[in-house]
């Protein structure tokens, strides 16, 4: 898999981005307009950068280049620009950007969307793309009026001249201003100068998403357009041995049945054909090595990867030496868990002589194009990217295997095809979340504070399986987030060990990655730590965060906000728990929760977060929500099991999520601030397992030491 | 392969296709409506929910034989009748989020709104909790069904 990004590659290029960034931004012109193509050129426009252009008719348009999967980037990034640009936020149209040279380089060489890093490294580029392009458009008017640029303004796309009165619009000025240099250090605005960062402005695609109209990958039509359904093994691993297709070419409809790598392709008229024919279609299956694999053999393999020597992830103090009044030890079991976006994964590719054309929703473009490239043959300047809109991704639309699908499939039969995958396809072959076992032990002092801190586990590394990025020392930086010096709370001794078990089940990103399994274990045993010393859990936090101050100050607003402390009616309890990463962001929630019968209710959350300088308050809240009931599916339903090398699981049926009826109440606090803003799309998911279970311990004094959260 | 008419936010269309064909695949696929989702295929999720003849159905679990000479509403055909208040109501409270479940919620909340104007919770959680939303905008969409009813 040459075109799989790691996510360790792409956050390490922006993570790096901070100094290369102006310099990267500022293209010489021919490749300014080799990438905005034939239908963006504005001869006499200005475009200082890829991602921006004001055409003489004051029209405003900005590229975004990440995936608009209900994260919000499609309204969020545009703001951040138009904010230096002091556009009129009306005026501005927005676009996604077309896959080539011009905005790859804009991200240091990969398009993708992940780890909750779109805002957090747009930032500093989107600012000085803006207040450039602002500069050179006051330099102009400046220059016509023979002012002083320092004595002219701007606001909402126009330049005015107070001591004169003369007022010009962008437009009128932006041929003047192209023809001007590119300022390298541009002057950006003060926090307090915003008007558009900040506000609640709406969403630029909720219209589109109310009427039917939004472009989602699986709405791709293309004349002579065929679809595919793909016969996929059952067991991992497993290659095809024979296939029978009479049957199926027999289905009126169908067209083509072809092999490819995941399988055996029926491609028909339409998606109902393509279905029937695969359903008619005989396949024999050698099944290969892991046919006999399931979910006890897999906890197998984990215990007895546990037992042996892991990697040391961190190790500070003496936890051997901390002289104990009390221990604690723990066994936590984390499952393997699907995507399940609303949309199932698909892929529409149209793969000719002399090129190609792709429309997909991903949240890779840089590995869909490699992807294509590869399969064609074909040179990647042949190559046509075109992002739709995401049915969501959740980590899911970063792997390339549909792209690879249909691909082959388009050509194979020499035509346009969509591949589709039904519902079992999506979960039956998905990238799953870890599993992940964890143990732990802690020492009490006689006052029942912890004073060391001992913490061993085993899970798949993502990376370690796909093999692009070695692991470095044993240690998958992602599987072990939040477990070593990123570790959250002050405990003066600590040993944390980390071992990848292999196992044949696939692994991937899954919203918030490590974080959704280490945060849980860590804050339900920091509860048990609080039990056991005789402390609350927030007064145990606090005394743990007292050299923190932003986490303080983030738990803080929790309690308060949730009425921590106040009594609650008979049989509703409420579980708090922490998570600190994703650049730059906190997030405490605190679950109201009871129980009807073995059913864990979960009446209210409550969720502070600070994420920084807020772009736009109203996204961060949903995403907070959104990454909330994400993360409750999972902790109260979600579980992928293996019986016999295969997934169990194929439907809404027996892999449930939360519906309307489940769904809690959310209340939403955001923390005043001026640091770099941090992620917003991932960061709400890992606490609230751990709060709702942390709760339900509250309730039943018996520790939820696994997930799904089970009521004996 | 026999033909079928239906009648789609008052067109006709007749379509030559399987009799077992899903009505979604119908719009979808012959008619070129894209605005109703495939998301489960087993009338699990709601995605693919439009009016039949004013009703609420799931169309992936509806044959052509059955929507035949019938009176199909889609999102896209919503607008005309009392849909609109609900798309408004959408985009006040800032609802979709990747948006791809929103056409079979807002079909389902018209159903609703057809038949209880002033729906209290117990009633949306009764009507809406057949569509799955995976980017978890449930409080917005009981929201948007409360705003819209009082906008009548």
């Amino acid at each position: 898999m040459a075109s799989t990004v790691t996510r360790r590659d792409f956050l390490r290029s922006s993570a790096g981005a901070g100094a290369g960034l102006l310099i990267a931004l500022y293209l010489p012109s021919a490749d300014r307009l080799t990438a905005l193509g034939e239908r963006h050129r504005d001869a006499d426009g200005l475009s200082p950068n890829a991602w921006l252009v004001i055409g003489t008719d004051d029209t405003v348009t900005v590229y975004f280049d990440k995936s608009e999967m209900g994260q919000g980037v499609m309204t969020a990034l545009p703001m951040i620009l138009a904010e230096e640009l002091d556009a009129d936020w009306k005026r501005v149209r927005v676009e996604q950007a077309p896959v080539t040279a011009a905005f790859i380089a804009l991200r240091h060489g990969r398009l993708s969307t992940g780890g909750s890093t779109s805002v957090r490294t747009s930032w500093d580029p989107m600012r000085a793309a803006g207040a450039a392009a602002r500069e050179m458009l006051m330099t102009a008017a400046a220059t016509q009026w023979g002012v002083d640029p320092a004595s002219c303004h701007t606001a909402s796309g126009r330049i005015s001249h107070k001591a004169s009165g003369r007022s010009v619009s962008y437009g009128q000025v932006a041929a003047a201003a192209a023809k001007l240099p590119v300022p390298a250090q541009p002057k950006l605005k003060e926090q307090s100068e915003f008007r558009i960062v900040g506000t609640r402005t709406k969403r630029v695609d909720t219209r589109a998403k109310t009427d039917g109209s939004a472009g989602f990958g699986i709405d791709t039509q293309r004349p002579g357009m065929l679809v595919a359904v793909v016969k996929r093994c059952p067991v991992f691993g497993g290659t095809v041995a024979r296939v029978d297709d009479a049957k199926a070419k027999a289905v009126p409809g169908v067209r083509h049945v072809v092999r490819i790598s995941s399988g055996v392709a029926v491609v028909a008229d339409g998606y109902w054909p393509a279905y029937k024919g695969r359903d008619a279609l005989g396949v024999e299956w050698d099944f290969g090595p892991n046919a006999t694999l399931d979910s006890a053999g897999i906890w197998k393999i984990f215990e007895d990867r546990l037992a042996q020597p892991l990697a040391v992830v961190r190790d500070s103090g003496s936890v051997a030496s901390a002289d104990p009044a009390k221990t604690v030890e723990a066994e936590y079991r984390l499952p393997y868990l699907a995507h399940a976006t609303m949309e199932p994964m698909n892929c529409s590719a149209h793969v000719r002589a002399d090129g190609c054309d792709v429309w997909v929703p991903t949240q890779n473009q840089t590995g869909a194009l490699d992807t294509a490239a590869q399969i064609t043959g074909l040179s990647k300047d042949q190559i046509a990217i075109h992002t739709t809109f995401l049915g969501g991704g959740f980590g899911r639309r970063s792997k390339t295997d549909f792209v690879t699908d249909a691909v082959e499939a388009s050509k194979a039969v020499g035509a346009p095809v969509k591949v589709i995958y039904d519902r079992p396809d999506d979960i039956q072959h998905d990238g799953y979340r870890p599993a992940a076992l964890h143990r732990l032990s802690a020492k009490l002092d006689a006052n029942g504070w912890p004073v060391a801190w001992t913490h061993r586990f085993v899970a798949p590394s993502i990376l370690a399986q796909y093999g692009k990025q070695a692991v470095d020392k044993g240690i998958d930086g992602d599987a072990v987030s939040g477990t070593g010096d990123d570790f959250p709370y002050a405990i003066p001794n600590m040993h944390v060990e980390y071992g990848i078990p292999e196992t044949a089940v696939p692994v991937w990103w899954w919203r918030s990655v490590g974080h959704s399994s280490t945060d849980f274990v860590i804050e339900s045993f920091i509860d048990e730590l609080a039990a056991a010393g005789g402390k609350d859990p927030v007064e145990l936090r606090r005394h743990l965060l007292a050299d923190s101050p932003r986490r303080l100050a983030v738990l803080n607003l929790a309690a308060d906000k949730s009425g921590w402390g106040k009594p609650l009616p008979n049989g509703r309890a409420r579980g708090i728990a922490l998570l600190d990463g994703f650049g730059n962001t906190i997030v405490v929630q605190v679950a109201e929760v009871s129980l009807e019968g073995q059913k864990v209710r979960v009446h209210r959350v409550t969720c502070a977060v600070d994420c920084g300088i807020v772009v736009n308050p109203a996204i961060v809240e949903s995403q907070m929500e959104s990454a909330i009931i994400y993360g409750l599916s999972a902790a109260l339903m979600g579980e992928i099991t293996l019986k016999d090398g295969r997934v169990v699981q194929s439907s809404f049926a027996d892999y449930p999520v939360v519906r309307m009826n489940q769904a809690p109440k959310i209340d939403v606090h955001l923390v005043q601030s001026s640091e770099h803003p941090g992620g917003i799309g991932e960061p709400g998911t890992p606490p609230i397992a751990p709060a709702v279970a942390n709760a339900v311990f509250a309730l039943t004094k018996k520790r939820v030491l696994e997930l799904p959260i089970k009521i004996a | 392969m026999p033909s079928f008419t239906v009648l789609v936010n008052g067109r006709s269309h007749t379509v030559d296709v399987a009799a077992d064909t899903p009505l979604l695949w119908v719009l979808r696929d012959s008619i070129g409506l894209t605005g109703t989702k495939f998301g489960c295929g087993m009338g699990q999720c709601g995605a693919c929910t439009v009016h039949l003849d004013g009703k609420a159905v799931r169309s992936c679990m509806t044959p052509i034989t059955a929507a035949s000479g019938r009176k199909v509403t889609t999102i896209e055909g919503l607008a005309t009748e009392h849909g609109h208040r609900l798309q408004q109501a959408w985009v006040e409270e800032d609802v979709p989020q990747c948006g791809y479940c929103q056409s079979g919620q807002i079909m389902s909340a018209a159903a609703l709104l057809a038949a209880h104007p002033k729906p209290t919770d117990d009633d949306i959680d009764r009507a809406m909790s057949g569509n799955i939303c995976r980017c978890g905008t449930y409080s917005r969409i009981r929201s948007a069904i409360h705003r819209a009813s009082q906008e009548v």
